[in-house]
């Protein structure tokens, strides 16, 4: 699946978007999270508040516990400041 | 007559009065037009802030503004809509947002643009970098905004 990162997630990650392939026991929103984290050091800061991180799948709002099967396009990002 | 909805996220500044009078031209159904303007402010807790730079979800930002717009439009009985969304650095002194709504009667018309700038502020996926003279840093978002948002939330 594509998962992309925008504004301090994206920064301290070190890229927009990337296509990764997360293993079956990987369920949700919440565990994605986790699974990242473990990825290295950039990841883990990236996420290492994981209550502060919004994602959205498809494009849409979507809550830690949601399943990710299916999913095309998962994004994590800060809480959102426009406006 | 069928309302107009215009929704727009660019890098480009706009007109405030032509996006105003674009959305009444032509119409005598339209009885108030309310509009709301975000502006770059120079300042922040007495930090000078030289400029701020926009990101955006390109696809979801858009998505998120049509759905507010259409909950807006289910809610109110509007004429007329327009969302405007500046992306990219933004000077002190320059638009960044604009929400303009038309009506019949001005109830609706800022009820509607209060309701569609608080969602923007807390659902539309847009982030703020500041620029200051110590550094650049990304804007936290606001506990007020999260409280102004729930206020228009239906049980």
């Amino acid at each position: 699946m594509k998962i992309k990162y925008f504004a301090w997630v994206r920064e301290r990650i070190g890229k927009g978007e990337e296509i990764l392939d997360p293993p079956p026991t990987v369920r949700t929103v919440g565990e994605l999270v986790a699974w990242l984290s473990s990825r290295g050091e950039t990841y883990a800061h990236a996420f290492e508040t994981p209550k502060v991180i919004r994602a959205a799948i498809d494009q849409v709002h979507v809550r830690p516990e949601t399943a990710i099967a299916g999913a095309r396009e998962v994004a994590f990002f800060p809480p959102m400041t426009g406006g | 007559m069928t309302a107009i909805v215009s929704i727009r996220i660019q890098e480009a500044d706009f007109d405030t009065a032509r996006e105003i009078a674009q959305l009444s031209k032509g119409r005598t159904d339209i009885g108030a037009v309310v509009s709301f303007s975000g502006i770059c402010r120079g300042s922040e807790h007495g930090d000078v802030i030289s400029a701020l730079t926009l990101e955006h979800y390109p696809g979801m930002a858009e998505a998120e503004i049509t759905r507010h717009a259409n909950e807006a439009m289910a809610r109110w009985p509007l004429n007329g809509l327009t969302i405007v969304h500046r992306v990219g650095r933004i000077t002190p002194g320059e638009n960044i947002v604009l929400v303009v709504t038309a009506s019949s009667h001005r109830q609706a018309a800022f009820q509607a643009a209060e309701f569609l700038m608080d969602y923007l502020k807390t659902s539309a996926p847009f982030w703020k970098r500041e620029e200051r003279e110590g550094g650049d840093n990304w804007v936290e978002a606001q506990a007020h905004d999260d409280a102004a948002a729930r206020r228009w939330t239906r049980s």
